[in-house]
């Protein structure tokens, strides 16, 4: 009496069970936490947490010594009446940045949420969703199955929404809801897109979908819907209402975890959708309209973010410009074959997606240092504040620096491997968007380095102590960010082995300046505040000779910022979702 | 057509009609009366299809437990309506319902063209029985086959409590969720509250019970517990326990944790992580199943009570 | 006409009435609703898929039935914390509008900047 005979590809491998441990391990953390409450939560995390890390490192070390992916059939049970957890390099890559990121951020957030003697509420539900976060994302990064993985996207938006409103403010509490009832939304569509595709093939398993999917009209149905809801839980733009006031007003600890990885949670399962279960259905025009979303996310994301009075908000915005790029390596996939192809495109929307999480978290951290030095996070009056907090400016000019793409950053490397496809695959007109990309990042850098550098007039009153570990925490994650082209990432994703040698080749001083050049004058062009280099004599003639396009670039701005504000109501932009579902289906129905 | 194809077409116009009701209805709580009628039908629907597992839980859920939450709240928000002023235009309504039918015709169109036959896994799910020795096939694909989903669907629960706590002022934290309910003594809300519940917890315990072999099991039965203590808790017979309570704290991890203590030693000393050794599987599916009874019960009748707001005493 | 079809086609119907609810109704408690009415045709639709798939004895495949339980659960979670969202929201400022400029005179919170 022995379970029926499993395929050769669906029987747990020899380390499997390091997939169950990083995710069974951040559970019995949540369940401990919260019954001894407390003092201890926040020792209970801090002891979950190196092994949690230890975990993610054995994965990386296990899997390039096994050919394929790491298996585990949990009890026992083969696909597709069981579920199966599978890591492949994509997924190892991601758990390894998820434990890099909830590391810095407990650290970061040990004196933030610490833990008096009796049980506060902040700390206490701090420690415990900063655990379910974790077990959420490793589950999305493992699971081998759909419903499993609605499972855990659930878990995660759990997780997510109560840090948003940690605080207690009226408008957070507002956000909070907002973000809850736009994410319920789009799991309920996620959802109906897995009934159809059990309705057709009678599985949820990633892998034996992956041979059944056909071009049926119920299958093109599900994967509309489905991207659809990912994409709302991603923020895509239009998509995009609930992201800015959340990320915004959350704590610095929360925002960086919000921003840097609840987000990835979804988009990793667009990625696996489109990539792993039926990659020969979305077809050309599909995958276009996926990158030009993406396309205007990142102007507009970009240029609300540069009209923005709030350091907070500025990030949370240009978030949003920042995940519009994360889907550019969709079209860029879409080869000759006329399928999405694991190759550059995959590998430089992936490694794009890692070094936003590390460098989006530790900005969020060093301008929440900065938030609670000065009291306040206007742009206008960050004057002095590298003097005063010089290792927080530090870490937010390398975490920027780090994505605007300059040589050795895993920004850059992805942005290569982007540009490469674009060229193989004949789409130049991506290679502008890319390019454009970059400058916007390093526009909204620049403006706030200008302000954060420029001499102040008075001294800065501080409001609150500064800690040495705590200013080392985002310090250390921007630098991650900034040297990840030295990682040997060939072992996990499909980066081609001349590419990093490329990182040392000529031409790297234009690759460098290019984005930086562009980049100011874009922030000159598009911000609408006092500029810090106005008052001086050379900034002054340069402003007078570009007032009248600068006028013209600022009226663009408002308006861009105004359809941004009608785009976030929220009928306006759950009309969006289903517009975008039906015109995602449309397009895929004419391509079949 | 049939008498009982007739009889389909009716049940689904009412429902539909309960529906219609509940989205246009002006006030937001004939709304939420709608929608409790609407569970209860749908339940019906489910009887029809065959899924009696499902059906108790959605006459649970959906007209029960769900309702009271809906009910309570709406009950709660009556001052809010003159408030609201930012109703929808008639151009977004009629986008709006564009839409909407556009996605439903899409799918409703998607599910009439699904393959003949259709794909299926009950004969798997039957045919693997012997694993457990439970003659239920859902029970089996809730607690074996997919237990990973069970698991992880207890610790959304756990969140979910975590949530709502989470958004008590910070001067109640550790104290009772909810208001303090007081009943006039010789009511019948007090007459209800003392004869009922020695009924409905040996009516849950049933449902758990049976869930082994028949329609039933934890999570049916403990929203039939969660009732019964919503129902002393109203008639002021008892009080919602303090959130700072271990003891609480312990039941409302019963569930998972035990549910992640048989995986674990699944792992360490049998032949897979949430595996079960088959002569043992029904006694420890039933002690996991026990367990998360009192933690369903727990759980929902705590998401019912709400963040704590106040103290011992108060 | 088949049972299936009629229900699956109530299914279909009650998803465009829970998104025509959702998107149209101000108040959040009603979006919970809609939400709630949503997420019931898409269970009706498991049912259906799985009263199609009835074999082996079962009237109903028992696969897409425990993933209708445990999707109930998730969604009763999901209302219940939506709720809670609202009542604070309700008892900190006395309104419940979702919109971003929320009327600044009922009660507006003084600690926000």
């Amino acid at each position: 009496m022995l379970p029926p005979a499993p395929a050769p590809d669906a029987a747990t491998t020899t380390s499997g069970f390091l997939l169950v441990l990083s995710i069974v391990v951040p559970i019995a953390g949540v369940l401990l936490a919260f019954v001894l409450g407390g003092r201890y939560v926040r020792l209970v995390a801090h002891t979950i947490i190196p092994f949690g890390v230890a975990i993610a490192g054995a994965i990386l070390l296990a899997l390039p010594q096994n050919e394929g992916p790491l298996v585990y059939l949990l009890g026992g049970w083969p696909p597709p009446l069981g579920v199966a957890l599978r890591a492949d390099g994509p997924s190892a890559v991601m758990l390894a940045t998820t434990a890099i990121v909830i590391c810095a951020v407990a650290i970061y957030a040990a004196a933030d949420f610490s833990v008096p003697a009796a049980e506060t509420r902040a700390p206490f539900a701090f420690w415990i969703l900063l655990l379910a976060v974790w077990g959420a994302l490793n589950t999305i990064f493992l699971g081998g199955d759909l419903f499993t993985l609605y499972v855990a996207l659930e878990l995660l938006t759990f997780a997510a929404v109560p840090m948003v409103s940690l605080d207690g403010r009226a408008e957070t509490l507002r956000s909070a809801l907002r973000y809850l009832l736009f994410a319920l939304l789009g799991s309920v569509f996620y959802l109906v897109g897995t009934a159809l595709l059990y309705g057709l093939h009678g599985t949820l398993d990633i892998v034996l979908l992956s041979r059944r999917v056909g071009a049926e009209p119920a299958a093109l149905v599900a994967a509309a819907l489905m991207t659809t809801g990912l994409l709302a839980k991603s923020a895509l733009f239009p998509l995009h209402l609930w992201l800015p006031p959340a990320h915004a007003g959350a704590p610095a600890a929360a925002s960086a975890i919000l921003s840097g990885l609840v987000v990835k949670g979804s988009f990793f399962i667009v990625v696996r959708l489109w990539f792993n279960v039926l990659p020969g259905l979305p077809g050309f025009a599909a995958t276009q309209l996926l990158g030009a979303l993406g396309a205007a996310a990142i102007v507009v994301g970009s240029m609300v973010a540069l009209r923005q009075e709030r350091l907070k908000l500025l990030i949370a915005y240009s978030t949003l410009a920042q995940i519009g790029y994360l889907f550019l390596m969709f079209p860029l996939a879409y080869d000759a074959s006329g399928r999405l192809a694991s190759g550059d495109a995959l590998a430089g929307g992936l490694l794009q997606a890692v070094s936003h999480a590390t460098a989006k978290a530790a900005m969020f951290m060093a301008v929440g240092s900065i938030y609670a030095m000065l009291g306040h996070d206007r742009i206008t009056g960050l004057g002095g504040v590298a003097r005063a907090s010089p290792l927080n400016v530090l870490a937010f000019a390398l975490g920027g620096i780090a994505l605007m793409g300059v040589p050795l950053s895993g920004a850059y490397l992805a942005k290569d491997l982007l540009l490469r496809s674009a060229n193989e695959n004949g789409q130049w007109w991506w290679e502008i968007v890319l390019q454009a990309g970059g400058m916007f990042t390093a526009a909204y850098v620049v403006l706030v380095l200008a302000h954060a550098l420029a001499a102040s007039d008075k001294p800065i009153a501080l409001a609150g102590p500064t800690s040495r570990i705590r200013d080392a925490a985002p310090l250390v994650l921007s630098l991650c960010s900034l040297l990840l082209g030295l990682v040997p990432l060939g072992l996990y994703l499909p980066i081609p082995s001349d590419m990093t040698s490329s990182l040392f080749g000529p031409g790297i001083l234009s690759k460098l300046l290019l984005p930086v050049l562009g980049g100011v004058v874009i922030a000159i062009l598009l911000s609408p505040w006092p500029h810090p280099l106005a008052s001086s004599t050379s900034g002054k003639a340069i402003m007078t000779g570009a007032t009248r396009v600068r006028r013209g670039s600022l009226a663009l701005g408002y308006l861009v910022e105004r359809t941004d504000e009608a785009l976030s109501q929220w009928p306006a932009a759950s009309m969006c979702l289903l517009l975008l579902a039906l015109l995602l289906g449309a397009l895929m129905c004419v391509a079949t | 057509m049939s008498i009982a194809t007739i009889f389909e077409i009716v049940l689904a116009a009412v429902v539909l009609g309960l529906g219609i009701w509940t989205i246009v209805v002006r006030e937001t709580y004939s709304a939420t009366v709608g929608f409790v009628a609407y569970g209860l039908l749908v339940a019906l629907i489910w009887v029809r299809l065959d899924a009696i597992d499902v059906a108790l839980t959605e006459a649970a859920i959906g007209g029960g437990l769900g309702g009271v939450l809906l009910l309570g709240a709406a009950a709660q928000l009556r001052d809010s309506e003159p408030a609201v002023t930012d109703a929808a235009g008639n151009a977004v309504r009629v986008c709006a319902a564009i839409l909407s039918a556009l996605t439903a015709a899409t799918l409703a169109g998607a599910v009439l063209v699904l393959p003949d036959p259709a794909p299926t896994l009950a004969p798997a799910a039957v045919s693997n029985a012997w694993a457990t020795s439970l003659a239920n096939p859902v029970t089996n694909v809730l607690m074996a086959f997919r237990a990973m989903d069970t698991m992880l669907e207890k610790v959304v629960l756990l969140l979910a409590i975590i949530g709502v706590w989470s958004l008590a002022p910070d001067s109640a934290w550790g104290g009772h969720p909810g208001p303090r309910h007081q009943a006039d003594p010789h009511g019948v809300l007090v007459f209800l509250a003392r004869l009922l519940p020695p009924i409905g917890i040996v009516v849950g315990i049933y449902v758990l019970w049976t869930g082994a072999n028949h329609p039933g099991g934890a999570f049916q039965g403990g929203a039939i517990l969660a009732a019964m203590w919503l129902l002393a808790i109203m008639a002021g017979l008892a009080d919602t326990p303090p959130v700072s309570s271990r003891r609480l704290r312990l039941i409302l991890v019963a569930g998972p944790g035990l549910f992640l203590v048989v995986g674990i030693a699944g792992l360490l000393f049998g032949s897979a992580f949430l595996s079960y050794p088959p002569a043992q599987a029904k006694p420890l599916i039933l002690a996991i199943e026990v367990a998360m009874i009192l933690t369903i019960a727990a759980t929902l009748g705590l998401l019912l009570a709400g963040a704590p707001e106040r103290r011992t005493g108060q | 006409m088949s049972g299936v079809t009629v229900f699956g086609l109530c299914a279909a119907a009650a998803v465009g009435l829970g998104l025509y609810g959702l998107i149209t109704n101000p108040q959040p408690l009603r979006k919970i609703i809609a939400f709630n009415l949503l997420g019931s045709g898409v269970f009706l639709l498991f049912g259906v898929i799985g009263r199609r798939g009835a074999a082996a004895g079962m009237g109903n495949d028992p696969v897409p039935q425990a993933l209708v339980i445990t999707g109930v659960v998730v969604a009763f979670s999901a209302t219940a914390l939506a709720i809670a969202l609202v009542l604070r929201l309700f008892q900190t400022t006395g309104s419940t509008t979702l919109s971003n400029a929320a009327p600044s005179g009922t009660g507006s919170n003084p600690s926000g900047d």
